[in-house]
């Protein structure tokens, strides 16, 4: 009997697997189940129906503080990472501690780099030249080996601008991507923050993730907080047009920035990132214009985060990343393939919970913190 | 899920299997690929160096150059130590003998612990239990909200800070670990026999939460304590485990977000370090994407050899297994409509979605595997055919271009697309009818393969499937 379903399964899968690639390059489905579907935009596919809104609870604990937030120093990635910090300090202090370069110095090395999510592929890559200039230099102190090792890592990681692009005259969008339970509308409300408090803009919110339930509650607890305007959609509905109603909102009222959530969507997901292109190209339209679109990554992320980014990059055109969640005891080492591979450049690193904890990125510091 | 991984396994393993002497220094090359492997996979680098210790050692000792088949011999030993790392059996749930049977649910920010609980209690409600949800996640804006929405859709009723103001020991509106307590006495009052503890995500380094979740699992007293666990976690799942594990005394772990292309390493690394087994996965954004994680057949997945008894089961279940029966028949023997097709498809369909079990299936290439099949677009290839009449599909000779461009008006496609599904149907047809005769042929000649583990029967080659 099983055999018998086998073969029947096998062969239904088998030719609707094959005749779909036909027909699905030209399925369209109109949804538009929200007023103000931009004219002109065939609704992109969207996620199958019986969703059950899902996944990934974005991060906890946003500090449920009411009332205005103080706007204070930022806090330095140094000072969040002490207390997560020994599991890797065992193997440097190893490599130090021997007093010579040996076999198992790079071995211990190796371990480091892999134990933090470097990758095999980049550790590979960063011995075998690491290796070289020992011989050519010939380097024998240990604690100038590491030096170079993390002179070579910040190197790799070298961006001359990691600002947030912003132009005046026209609203700008800041598109937020990722896949599940990263960090997007945590990351948002931070942002809004500083763009409110320090930057002296006027922020909007779009409430662009319509599929997880109650997530635009979420985002709309922080533009209360924050002293944003936030614009919402039904939920189900196209996240797109949300997105298009409130950079209508923003260049009818003048407003400086849209910060646009999305929903959390694997990144191996076609019909989500064509979703995603859409919302991006809506977005882009006259009368705004989309200066960054940051891609979320969370530091626990292991060596999937570099499919992610280069998936992300590809459907909606990623400007830099934000790594999320370093105040644990992840590394976020794949942020260096990231950086080094796609060019991508992180630009912001989120240390806490707390609205102050989200602070530009410093390659040296990272460095640092990685093998601290 | 360990799609890739299975990848380069089936890689490494063909290139062994085809050598009829082993020699050491082809073995360590193996090996060290199979290193690089189960790294790029994201299994913790001290679970990979023992794993690859272990396997060298039993290939030393296997005495590989008297055995016919040395290749194959190396695939077995590899193969039982990945089973061996992700665990003999499935955890089964043993309730309380004194009802509710609590399950608390704990894990970092973002792993999936809401819609998990979920996913958990639309499981338990299957096995013929009464759940409740508890919403302790306080801390996170909405949380309370979405684990309400997610439970009307899984038809089991949740209760928070909120609804629990009526009891004599109302908890404060933002305290989890009274809200647990009450919610647990609610349960008991409710006749309700397993209770499901939504908490919230934490940081294993955060004293402070941490106690936190220490005191709420005092007072519930969880029978079961999961940790949920993302399976693109990258090196830090150990630790993070160990972490929670000593504050917790976990009993399991519940993977999460399987069904993109992360390799999952994190599931043999928990097992392994922990000693804990993986209890639950999840595979897809839709409820029921969720089921009892089978150790033995996810090691057979990852070694590229399909999860043929998943998919089974699932068939078995589902599947009206007369009518399926009478069309493997009539497939086998070439009398195959269009017709029977569009009954089968249906049953098919009842079985979940359609991406989630071609990764089951053993055999079928990366490309078909990675194809995304929405749910719509079958439903696409059913209008297809409904939009013919009976003698079309019964016959699908007589389709003519004009016939063709009828149907293809009818279901909305162009006539190309008529066109690729009628060549696509009829090419498996012909491929059927010589893999039945082919099996017919193999049954009479050898039986009953090397005892115990179930391999996958000889499936026809999908590779040309595509063009």
């Amino acid at each position: 009997m099983a055999f018998v379903i086998l073969i029947v399964v096998l062969f239904v899968a088998a030719v609707a697997a094959g005749a779909f690639v036909g027909v699905r390059v030209r399925s369209r489905r109109a949804r538009g189940d929200l007023e103000g579907t931009p004219p002109g935009e065939k609704a992109p596919p969207t996620r199958p129906p019986p969703p059950a809104p899902e996944p990934a609870p974005e991060p906890a604990g946003e500090a449920l503080g009411e009332g205005p937030l103080p706007v204070g120093e930022a806090p330095s990635l140094r000072s969040r990472l002490g207390k997560a910090r020994n599991l890797l300090s065992g193997y440097v202090g190893g490599v130090l501690a021997r007093g010579t370069i040996d076999a198992s110095t790079w071995d211990d090395l190796e371990e480091a780099l892999l134990g933090v999510d470097v990758g095999v592929a980049t550790t590979d890559v960063l011995l075998a030249e690491l290796r070289g200039l020992v011989k050519a230099e010939r380097i024998k102190d240990p604690a100038r080996l590491t030096d170079v090792l993390k002179e070579r890592l910040v190197d790799e990681m070298r961006f001359d601008d990691r600002s947030l692009h912003f132009e005046p005259g026209v609203p700008n969008v800041w598109l937020f991507v990722g896949v599940n339970g990263v960090g997007k509308t945590t990351t948002i409300g931070k942002i809004a923050r500083r763009q409110v408090a320090d930057e002296r803009r006027t922020v909007v919110m779009a409430a662009g993730d319509t599929f997880r339930a109650a997530a635009a509650d979420q985002l709309e607890l922080w533009a209360q907080r924050v002293d944003a305007e936030i614009v919402r959609g039904a939920e189900g509905g196209d996240p797109s047009a949300v997105v298009f109603d409130a950079v209508q909102r923003a260049a009818a009222r003048g407003r400086d920035l849209v910060l646009a959530d999305t929903a959390g969507r694997l990144h191996t997901r076609i019909n989500l990132m064509e979703e995603l292109k859409k919302i991006r190209r809506v977005a882009d339209r006259p009368p705004a214009k989309v200066s960054e679109t940051l891609l979320v990554i969370d530091a626990t992320t292991g060596q999937n985060g570099l499919a992610q980014a280069r998936q992300f990059a590809d459907a909606a055109g990623v400007t830099g990343v934000v790594l999320t969640k370093l105040d644990g005891t992840a590394r976020g080492g794949i942020v260096v393939a990231i950086q080094r591979d796609l060019g991508l450049p992180v630009k912001l690193v989120g240390i806490g919970e707390g609205p102050e904890d989200l602070i530009p990125f410093d390659p040296e510091e990272f460095v640092e913190a990685l093998f601290s | 899920m360990f799609d890739a991984l299975s990848d380069r396994f089936e890689g490494i393993f063909s290139r062994l299997r085809s050598r009829g002497s082993l020699s050491s220094a082809v073995v360590d090359e193996a090996l060290a690929e199979i290193r690089v492997a189960l790294l790029d996979a994201d299994v913790n680098i001290k679970v990979v160096r023992a794993f690859v210790e272990r396997v060298r050692e039993r290939c030393v000792g296997a005495d590989l150059a008297r055995s016919i088949s040395p290749g194959q011999q190396v695939v077995k030993i590899v193969a039982e130590e990945m089973t061996a790392i992700l665990g003999g059996t499935p955890l089964k749930i043993a309730y309380a003998s004194r009802p509710p049977t609590v399950v608390l649910l704990a894990g970092l920010q973002g792993s999936g612990k809401t819609t998990t609980a979920a996913k958990l209690a639309r499981w338990f409600r299957q096995q013929g239990r009464n759940p409740l949800l508890v919403a302790a996640d306080l801390q996170r804006p909405a949380a309370v909200e979405q684990l309400r929405v997610l439970g009307s859709q899984a038809g089991v009723s949740v209760v928070s800070a909120s609804d629990l103001l009526e009891r004599p020991d109302p908890p404060a509106p933002d305290d989890p670990v009274g809200t647990s307590r009450a919610a647990l006495a609610e349960a008991r009052r409710l006749g309700r026999d397993v209770v499901i503890v939504d908490t919230a995500g934490r940081l294993a380094i955060d004293a402070e939460m941490m106690d936190q979740v220490r005191r709420i699992a005092e007072v519930s007293a969880p029978d079961y304590t999961f940790l949920v666990i993302d399976a693109m976690t990258g090196q830090d799942a150990v630790a993070t485990a160990e972490a929670f594990h000593a504050v917790l005394e976990l009993d399991g772990v519940i993977l999460t977000k399987l069904d993109g292309d992360a390799r999952g390493g994190a599931a043999l690394s928990v097992k392994e370090v922990l000693g804990r087994p993986i209890a639950f996965a999840s595979t897809g954004e839709r409820l029921d994407d969720f089921d009892a994680f089978h150790p033995d057949r996810m090691a057979d997945r990852i070694l590229g050899m399909g999860d043929v008894l998943s998919l089974i089961e699932k068939a078995e279940r589902e599947m009206d297994a007369d009518v399926t029966a009478k069309a493997a028949t009539r497939l086998q023997e070439g009398r195959f409509t269009l017709e029977d097709f569009l009954e089968q498809m249906q049953q098919v369909r009842k079985m979940g979605s359609f991406s989630g079990m071609l990764s089951l299936l053993p055999g079928v290439p990366k490309e078909v595997r990675d194809a995304q099949i929405d749910d719509r677009d079958i439903s696409r290839v059913e209008a297809v055919i409904r939009s013919m009449t009976l003698d079309e599909r019964r016959n699908p000779a007589i389709i003519d271009g004009s016939r063709r461009s009828r149907i293809a008006a009818g279901s909305g496609v162009e006539t190309s697309d008529v066109n690729k599904l009628l060549q696509q149907f009829r090419e498996m047809q012909r491929m059927m009818r010589g893999f039945g005769a082919a099996r017919r042929s193999a049954r009479k000649g050898k039986k009953g393969k090397k005892g115990g583990r179930v391999t996958a029967p000889s499936l026809p080659d999908f590779s040309g499937m595509l063009k």
